[in-house]
């Protein structure tokens, strides 16, 4: 079947819906696809807050927050970006709270706030309450927010839809296919623009905070065309992980006084940051985990953990305030927060690399500032570069409204003077031909244990600290996987709610993001962020202060730069 | 140890009518549903067909019917459902739906209740420069009506809704109280028309199930006759 919109957004998260309101705030007709229903998406699993520089429990301002951003970034955030952002928040938290978002408040009715790892006050001094929250539920409520906006405004909504193949031809983006869950139809869809907005790759690791659904598909269908993705290096293994599941335990859980302990009860993060301790950013305090455990001071019978201990704080604030992590723990875990410690370790949460983009989400072909006419990109697909080398936590969210406001805009202003493109008769046709290869498949490798192995692989050789002989091997294993991938074996032929096909489909989008991840751990020889480098311990400012971007051409994995956008926060050591 | 999965299947492209059938699986005591259903679909049988996402109780896609209650796979888990090795858990799809397939039913008609409600803020006067201002103690008003993950548990749960499928049911009237009772919200009166419809809040019989069967534990029922009180003592 074939559609026409002006605008599509692919993905109903907070970047996608955000991008679609303003898309359809400009007077064009938009339609977003999504694989889920709206509300299932993943950004309704984020917990802690978002960060804005309200001051509404005390002094802040938002170069305080673009100061944090840089340097939570290990200064390979672009500060143009950062910049934007920091101001920009500010008003994208109000414009929340106006669409009705219920946040908790304080005793004088303004947005409550809370500390949060990384954000401070002073250029550094101590941490800030800047992390404004509805419990620990704040994505759930962004989402709910958003979805609820899109049905008071009558948004078109495709869901359940699996994008297949998004039409570049000569740089010009003319149009999307997608394959219907339910019917197991391909549609193609022409637009004058596209926002991608599909989120992020976690599903690539064994233990992970994010979704079953998160496989990068649409990271991976740009880079098969041979177009590049940044800084794909850096990948935020968050703390708190639930253990064994990985299920996230929000950074607002130490935000509200929580501290991480060792086998001796030692509170470890005094050690590895003295100044704001528990409240450090992600990529150092999951490094600091790893080193406990490492040392032999890890809990448990096989010492290969840490404990969240929140028993020292009040019951009521961590019903009030924390109560579905609670649930999280006492369910999967069978403890009370309120009794117990928690047992965690980090787990794989966010991509800082992806598609990239300018500052209005247009997406770029190149190491030349190339871009693709009509393409945009926004949310934890994109790579914008506002998190740089490590993702402050609440910035994702704030990632989400900015950024999908700016995208949006600037889709449905370019959509505005530009024409629909004709597509070829058989625009489909790839996207045929690779599913039906697929449900036709009659290989002896399965698909399940395929993904369990690149999982294990990625654990073990792309995980929290990285050295060439791991690297080389996860290489290697991502090659091997990708060659046995060739040979896999699918039962399900029939075409209603063929899930099988779909998850077939989502390996091989995990297997080409993958490939991208570990060729540019591999590459980049320095320790910055989150990716940290046991061979390469220093941050290499002289060689290495610029971004990656890594492509395919003719079957191989080959790399362009970029230079990083610096300004105001000259680069310096990174400690808190 | 092994368990039944009793699994009620259908494929209308394949079967006239549903049926069961059942999966030997090895599980551990603290795996969920979903888990078991993973295990089933990627070791036995690809074609089984279910709804997932998030896999641990806040996207609300897995909602169905566990061991006769409406339950998420992924908050249910095995050491609550048997007793001993060799037990049997059953699953079948949510109650009151159309089924699509195995266990994926037709989510439009809920969604359709959902809208009917007008899901959304109203208030037309122009929002101040800063954040509209709002007490703790009206926040805590509707607090728990802004935990619904619209996973449709309450409303597949409910013995009206299972006999007249137009009731709009329990999910969009938590969903009309979390606004109705949000002090920033205008909306009341606008809700009512689909409220107190005879589609509406009046089927509601107090059953109790949709309260049970919230796995996000709100209190639905409650919820309800605070809903049913706004429209009699209109003080909107």
């Amino acid at each position: 079947m074939a559609h026409q919109h002006d605008v599509i957004v692919i993905g109903a998260g907070g970047s996608g819906l955000t991008a679609a309101l303003y898309a359809a705030k400009q007077g064009v007709d938009v339609a977003v696809i999504s694989k889920l229903y709206p509300t299932r998406s993943h950004t309704g699993a984020a917990q802690g807050g978002i960060g804005a520089a309200l001051g509404n429990v005390e002094e802040d301002h938002w170069e305080w927050h673009m100061f944090d951003t840089i340097k939570g970034g290990d200064y390979l955030t672009d500060q143009d970006a950062a910049e934007i952002f920091a101001k920009e928040v500010i008003e994208a938290v109000l414009e929340l709270e106006h669409m009705g978002l219920p946040f908790d408040r304080l005793p004088n009715g303004r947005i409550a706030q809370r500390r949060f790892g990384g954000h401070t006050k002073e250029y550094g001094k101590a941490a800030v309450h800047r992390a404004a929250h509805a419990a620990d539920r704040t994505g759930h409520m962004i989402l709910q927010t958003l979805y609820q906006q899109c049905v008071k405004h009558n948004l078109t909504f495709y869901n359940e839809f699996h994008v297949t193949d998004v039409i570049i031809e000569d740089n010009v983006a003319k149009g999307v296919v997608a394959y219907e869950l339910a019917t197991g139809e391909l549609h193609t869809f022409q637009a004058k623009a596209i926002v991608i907005a599909s989120g992020g790759y976690g599903r690539a690791w064994k233990v992970t905070s994010n979704a079953f659904t998160l496989t990068g598909d649409l990271q991976a269908i740009l880079y098969r065309k041979g177009l590049p993705l940044e800084d794909m290096e850096f990948y935020q293994f968050h703390p708190t992980g639930l253990f064994p599941l990985g299920i996230l335990l929000t950074e607002g859980a130490r935000g509200e006084g929580g501290i991480l302990r060792n086998d001796s009860g030692e509170r470890f993060m005094e050690r590895y940051a003295p100044t704001i301790k528990d409240l450090a950013p992600r990529d150092m305090v999951a490094r600091a985990m790893y080193l406990e455990v490492r040392e032999g001071r890890g809990v448990g019978p096989r010492k290969d953990h840490v404990l969240l201990d929140l028993t020292h704080l009040p019951a009521e604030t961590i019903h009030k305030k924390l109560p579905d992590i609670s649930e999280f723990a006492w369910i999967y875990q069978g403890v009370d927060p309120t009794k117990q410690p928690v047992p965690v370790m980090p787990t794989a949460h966010y991509a800082m690399g992806g598609i990239p983009t300018t500052l209005s989400g247009e997406v770029i072909a190149d190491d030349k500032n190339t871009l693709i006419a009509g393409l945009y990109a926004a949310g934890e697909v994109a790579c914008v570069s506002l998190h740089g080398a490590n993702r402050l936590g609440t910035n994702s969210l704030g990632d989400l409204v900015v950024f999908g406001r700016r995208a949006g805009t600037a889709a449905a202003k370019f959509a505005k003077s530009a024409e629909l493109h004709d597509l070829s008769p058989d625009a489909s046709g790839e996207s045929r031909e690779r599913l039906e290869r697929v449900r036709n498949s009659s290989g002896k490798e399965s698909v399940a244990a395929l993904r369990a192995e690149l999982q294990q692989a990625m654990q073990d050789y792309a995980s929290v600290f990285r050295t060439e002989e791991l690297l080389a091997k996860g290489v290697e294993a991502v090659a091997e996987l990708q060659e046995r991938y060739k040979n896999i074996g699918v039962q399900d032929k029939g075409e209603r709610y063929n899930t099988e096909l779909v998850e077939a489909m989502e390996l091989g989008y995990l297997l080409e993001v993958s490939e991208a991840t570990v060729h540019s751990c591999l590459n980049r020889k320095e320790s910055r962020g989150a990716h940290a480098r046991e061979d390469y311990p220093e941050r290499d400012d002289k060689n290495w202060l610029k971004h990656s971007l890594v492509y395919r051409k003719n079957g191989k994995v080959d790399f362009m730069y970029k230079p990083v956008v610096l300004g105001k926060f000259e680069p310096k050591a990174r400690t808190y | 140890m092994q368990v039944t999965l009793k699994v009620m299947r259908y494929d209308p492209n394949k079967a006239a009518k549903p049926g069961w059938v059942s999966y030997q699986v090895e599980a551990e005591p603290m795996d969920r549903v979903l888990d078991l259903l993973h295990k089933v679909k990627y070791f036995q049988d690809g074609t089984l067909a279910f709804r997932r996402s998030c896999g641990h109780g806040i996207c609300g896609s897995d909602a169905m019917l566990i061991n006769g209650k409406n339950q998420l796979a992924c908050k249910a888990l095995v050491k609550d459902l048997t007793k001993k090795a060799g037990d049997t858990i059953t699953v079948e799809p949510l109650r009151g739906l159309p089924v699509k397939k195995d266990l994926v039913v037709d989510m439009d008609p809920f969604f359709d209740a959902y809208r009917a409600v007008k899901p959304y803020l109203i208030n037309d006067e122009p929002p101040p420069d800063r954040e509209r201002l709002q007490s703790p103690e009206d926040r805590a008003r509707f607090d728990a009506s802004t935990k619904c993950i619209l996973c449709a548990a309450c409303t597949t749960s409910c013995p009206v809704f299972w006999v007249n499928g137009s009731y709009i049911g329990p999910a969009a009237i938590v969903q009309a109280h979390r606004f109705i009772f949000d002090s920033r919200d205008r909306g009341a009166r606008e809700r009512f028309q689909a409220l107190a419809a005879s589609t509406g809040v009046w089927r509601c019989r107090t059953a109790y199930n949709c309260t049970e069967a919230c796995p996000r534990e709100i209190p639905v029922t409650q919820a309800i006759e605070e809903v049913k009180r706004a429209i009699l003592y209109d003080k909107f």
